[in-house]
């Protein structure tokens, strides 16, 4: 029981690396920022991986949580009360509380891991980087943060890791800060956050204010009691406030528009923050929110569809792309829209599943990318690449791997993850979404067609380089290859946990995660866990679609061959020449920066007006210049009127008889005599002296 | 020709009394001031022994040496104040010394 | 020798006084101090002014010794001309008397000054004609020869008994420890 009462051990260590970073950063050898942060995140690894250990034991497969509450941080003293829907008081009450049970020991595992595998690729990747200790205290930063998050056992805990891992985005973002569009990007991301993170914390003070308590066992508890009717319309504003959280967080469809532009920070950061692990971070909360969610089935509703907008909507942008990172950053928003489709249509558990898998395949991609840009001197544009495969073997085989695994080619982790939620948006516990399925398939065959295009203008092909570029390209130092190396083997593994009953595999994942999605009462539609409906009628059906999504892989694969394969120096692309508006649009990203420009920002005006928040600030000032300012004008006038009159009293009455008489008194006869004994000159005074021996020499002689 | 009686001394004294007066009232030059006050003194205490010899007694003549003293020390005050403010104003002038209004 | 000396001091307050010297001595050593009193108020130089001071001090050391004042006159030669004329030529020194030897030499209130000066003379003119009657025309015998003695006995006492005016000497002593400190503290530009 050691590791599991020092659970809360395990974020600082990564925080005992930042605040090292932190004081003495600046004048520390590389080789000892590597051994503190490296080797910080590598203890909390092996810390976490001893604690789920000892977790499965004491859980003995009933999944039950363990809860640790350290101190009370905020509140609990009973003096921070607030007034309860119902009219009862209840304690405000924020503990430094840790809850491990098997969603967060899935997670606590990925992060650690994965993270651990891009600290020591940054080794390789920054070595020749300036703020270098900054790097590493950053990463560190958002380690601590994001364990916290993870750990959390209440939402205010949650909310803190989560503003945490938002911080630590903004700073590593912008970590070129020198560039403008690094720093640009960085805001972008910052900003954006802060609406969802608003969503965030309404979302959970709404959920206290009904439920009294922002502990998750206490809120599941009360969501499972029966107390609460499906459809309850304060659960689902929570739930939907919860989930603009989550969209914020994990950049679903209205306010996805910061995580390409993050790109702009080092790829490891890139591969750590914005693919693998923070943007998970929304999926997160919402599976651990699932009993709220479950009585909510609008919001759950709404989680499907933006979901699967988000999917295909990411997919078709990224079919065009020509930044290696930015069609990366594009399938990453696409593969977080997948998850929320299984989270939006109940199936938490395959949602979860894929989170675990493509958090190796996309780590993967983003490492595999950063060598790649790594070998190519810095260059991101794939129209200038081409032909590498000979040249960096390990890292072409590498990313092949991920590509099969992403596009679901079995038995590669990617196929086991997203046919379960293809089959469960299909048919799910929860309803049927054939709609929800055929956009889902739509985005596997997009899917399928902008990796294979990554890989063939990437590696084959013909060299589109400059010959200085080529004559530089090398394989990255053994630091680099490690890390994707170990990625390559999770990508083929992962899935191997979830192998669906239908073809003879147990989804050990999914039994796993059973009880914490449970739903234990008579509330919820369907009582037990998602594999129920889908019993041996069902079993051709999902065959079937299995086989379909596989067929548009291959497919989609071979499209891209057929286009990309040998792509010479100004190759077209197809959809260029056969829709070129359609082009148009996709190469600007369906023109929602634009939008949000013209909506939002109000950084382009439409005719002469701006809308948004700069549109907000004109109206204002228009506002404040004639309404607020011109009271304050007609104010000024009357208050000048009264001066006016003031003045003249004041001049001619109270400064005239009554001040500059007694002056003028004094002045003419009274100050020249006054004026005669404080002359100032020592003489004078002399005088007087003289003046008085002159008075009492008289005054003894006439005497 | 008339005997030199006390009252002869007193003459003088008078004399270079109202002379010391006259330097203390009307000169600018500060030092010149400080010397019209050791004229002054040198007045009184040429009264001093001058009716020392009159009455017979020394106690005049000890009222000098004290006297001396203390021209000695206001000399030195005196002329010391006058440095620093020399320093301060770049002047050794009475009537740009009016500070004192102030 | 006592008797020797009333005799010759009853002969002295008989014949007036002057014993030493004629009154013609008196009349120039008087002229030169008032004559030289005029120059040190007048002079536009400073340091003619000092030397003009320093003869009146000379001439005034001569009136003493006229009034059997030996020590005093010593001390005025020794303190007066030698220490204080010293310190005052060196203060000269020190200041940029060039500026004001090209300046005005009175004040603007000079008139007023000498007025209240001469008024001074005259209520002593006055004071002396009227009350000519309060300066006995006489000369009391003083030893001139033990007058150094009989000035030390009252300053510092005899026999193991304080003197009528040691306990003010010591406070002399003190004033001036005071006042060299002060004119230090005040000199220094740093302390």
């Amino acid at each position: 029981m050691f590791f599991l009462d020092h659970i809360w051990l395990i974020p600082l260590f990564p925080a005992f690396g930042a605040a090292m970073m932190f004081f003495f950063g600046r004048r520390l050898q590389k080789a000892t920022v590597n051994a503190i942060c490296v080797g910080a995140v590598v203890v909390a690894f092996l810390f976490a991986c001893f604690t789920v250990v000892e977790y499965t034991h004491f859980a003995h497969g009933t999944g039950r949580p363990l809860e640790k509450i350290v101190y009370t941080w905020l509140g609990g003293n009973g003096h921070l009360n607030f007034l309860k829907k119902d009219g009862t008081t209840a304690s405000f009450n924020a503990d430094a509380g840790f809850l491990l049970d098997p969603l967060s020991s899935i997670w606590l595992l990925f992060v650690t891991g994965v993270g651990m595998l891009i600290h020591i690729y940054s080794v390789g990747y920054m070595a020749h980087e300036g703020g270098y200790y900054r790097f590493f205290g950053y990463m560190n930063l958002f380690m601590f943060s994001m364990l916290t998050l993870i750990l959390a056992n209440n939402y205010m805990l949650l909310f803190v890791g989560w503003e945490g891992v938002g911080l630590c985005s903004y700073l590593l973002i912008g970590f070129y800060f020198h560039r403008k569009s690094a720093t640009d990007a960085a805001n972008k991301a910052f900003i954006v956050n802060r609406i969802g993170d608003a969503g965030f914390i309404l979302g959970a003070l709404t959920l206290s204010w009904y439920l009294g308590s922002f502990r998750f066992t206490d809120i599941n508890a009360l969501a499972h009691s029966g107390h609460f009717a499906i459809g309850d319309p304060v659960l689902t504003i929570a739930a939907l406030l919860l989930f603009v959280g989550a969209c914020g967080k994990s950049a679903q469809l209205p306010l996805y528009v910061w995580l390409p532009d993050a790109m702009e920070g080092p790829t490891p950061v890139s591969a750590l923050i914005h693919a693998a692990t923070m943007v998970t971070a929304g999926v997160y909360m919402v599976a651990r929110s699932n009993a709220v969610f479950v009585l909510a089935p609008t919001a759950m509703k709404t989680v499907a569809i933006i979901g699967a907008l988000t999917a295909v909507f990411a997919a078709s942008i990224g079919l065009v792309q020509n930044d290696i990172k930015r069609v990366l950053a594009y399938s990453t928003v696409s593969q977080l829209g997948y998850m929320f489709l299984a989270l939006g249509v109940g199936a938490f558990a395959a949602g979860v599943f894929h989170v675990f898998t493509h958090a190796f395949f996309k780590a993967l991609l983003f490492l595999g990318a950063g060598s790649v840009i790594h070998a190519m001197s810095g260059e991101q544009d794939m129209r200038n690449m081409g032909d590498l495969r000979g040249r960096i073997p390990t890292t072409y085989k590498t990313m092949l791997i991920a590509t099969l695994a992403i596009a679901g080619i079995p038995p590669l982790a990617g196929f086991f993850s997203k046919d379960e939620i293809l089959w469960q948006a299909y048919r799910s516990a929860y309803g049927s979404f054939p709609y929800l399925w055929l956009i889902g398939f739509g985005t596997a065959l997009m899917t399928a067609f902008y990796m294979a295009r990554l890989i063939f203008l990437t590696f084959y092909g013909q060299p589109r380089m400059s010959h200085e570029v080529e004559h530089h390209i090398h394989e990255s130092p053994k630091s680099m290859t490690g890390p994707l190396v170990v990625l390559a083997i999770g990508s083929v593994c992962a899935g191997w946990l979830g192998v669906p009953a239908s073809l003879g595999g147990t989804n050990a994942f999914g039994k796993f995660l059973e009880p914490v999605f449970a739903q234990e009462t008579a509330a919820s539609v369907a009582p037990t866990a998602p594999q129920e409906p889908a019993g041996e009628e069902h079993r051709g059906l999902e065959w079937m679609l299995m086989v379909l999504s596989v067929v548009a892989a291959v497919v989609g694969g071979g499209w891209a061959y057929g286009y990309y394969a040998n792509a010479g120096k100004g190759y077209t692309e197809p959809i260029a020449v056969q829709a070129p508006p359609l082009y148009t649009a996709l190469y600007n990203k369906w023109f929602v920066d634009e939008a949000y420009d013209y909506a939002f920002t109000g950084r382009r005006k439409i005719g002469d007006v701006r809308l948004g928040a700069m549109g907000a600030g004109e109206a204002s000032s228009w506002f404040d210049a004639k309404i607020i300012d011109g009271a304050v004008n007609d104010v000024g006038w009357v208050t000048r009127a009264v001066a006016t009159l003031s003045k003249w009293w004041d001049k001619w009455i109270i400064d005239g008889p009554l001040v500059n008489g007694p002056a003028i008194l004094c002045r003419f006869p009274l100050s020249p005599i006054a004026r005669l004994f404080e002359w100032g000159l020592v003489q004078w005074y002399a005088l007087v002296m003289v003046a008085g021996l002159l008075g009492f020499g008289v005054y003894y002689v006439w005497k | 020709m008339v005997p030199i009686t006390t009252l002869h001394y007193l003459v003088v004294a008078a004399a270079l009394f109202v002379l010391g007066v006259i330097g203390v009232l009307i000169r600018r030059n500060v030092v010149i001031v400080l010397m019209s006050i050791e004229l002054i003194l040198n007045a009184v205490n040429l009264n001093l022994v001058a009716f020392s010899r009159m009455w017979g007694n020394l106690h005049g003549q000890l009222f000098a040496i004290f006297i001396v003293v203390d021209a000695a020390a206001e000399a030195a005050v005196g002329l010391g104040i006058l440095i620093a403010f020399f320093r301060n104003k770049e002047t050794v002038n009475v009537d740009e010394i009016d500070l004192l209004k102030w | 020798m006592n008797l020797a000396m009333n005799s010759a001091l009853n002969s002295t307050i008989n014949s007036g006084m002057a014993p030493v010297a004629t009154p013609w001595f008196f009349y120039v050593l008087a002229g030169v101090a008032v004559i030289s009193g005029v120059l040190v108020i007048t002079r536009r130089n400073a340091v003619h002014a000092a030397l003009a001071l320093i003869v009146t001090l000379l001439a005034v050391t001569g009136l003493y010794l006229m009034l059997y004042a030996p020590f005093v006159a010593g001390v005025q030669i020794i303190v007066y001309a030698g220490g204080i004329m010293v310190l005052f030529l060196f203060v000269i020194m020190l200041v940029n008397i060039d500026r004001s030897s090209k300046e005005r030499r009175f004040n603007r209130i000079w008139a007023v000054g000498l007025g209240a000066a001469c008024a001074l003379l005259a209520l002593f003119v006055f004071a002396f004609t009227k009350g000519k009657a309060l300066f006995p025309d006489r000369g009391m015998p003083l030893a001139e020869g033990s007058n150094t003695q009989e000035i030390a006995k009252m300053l510092y006492g005899e026999a193991g008994r304080m003197g009528q005016y040691t306990f003010a000497f010591e406070i002399a002593s003190l004033l001036l420890l005071v006042a060299i400190l002060g004119a230090v503290i005040m000199t220094k530009k740093k302390i």
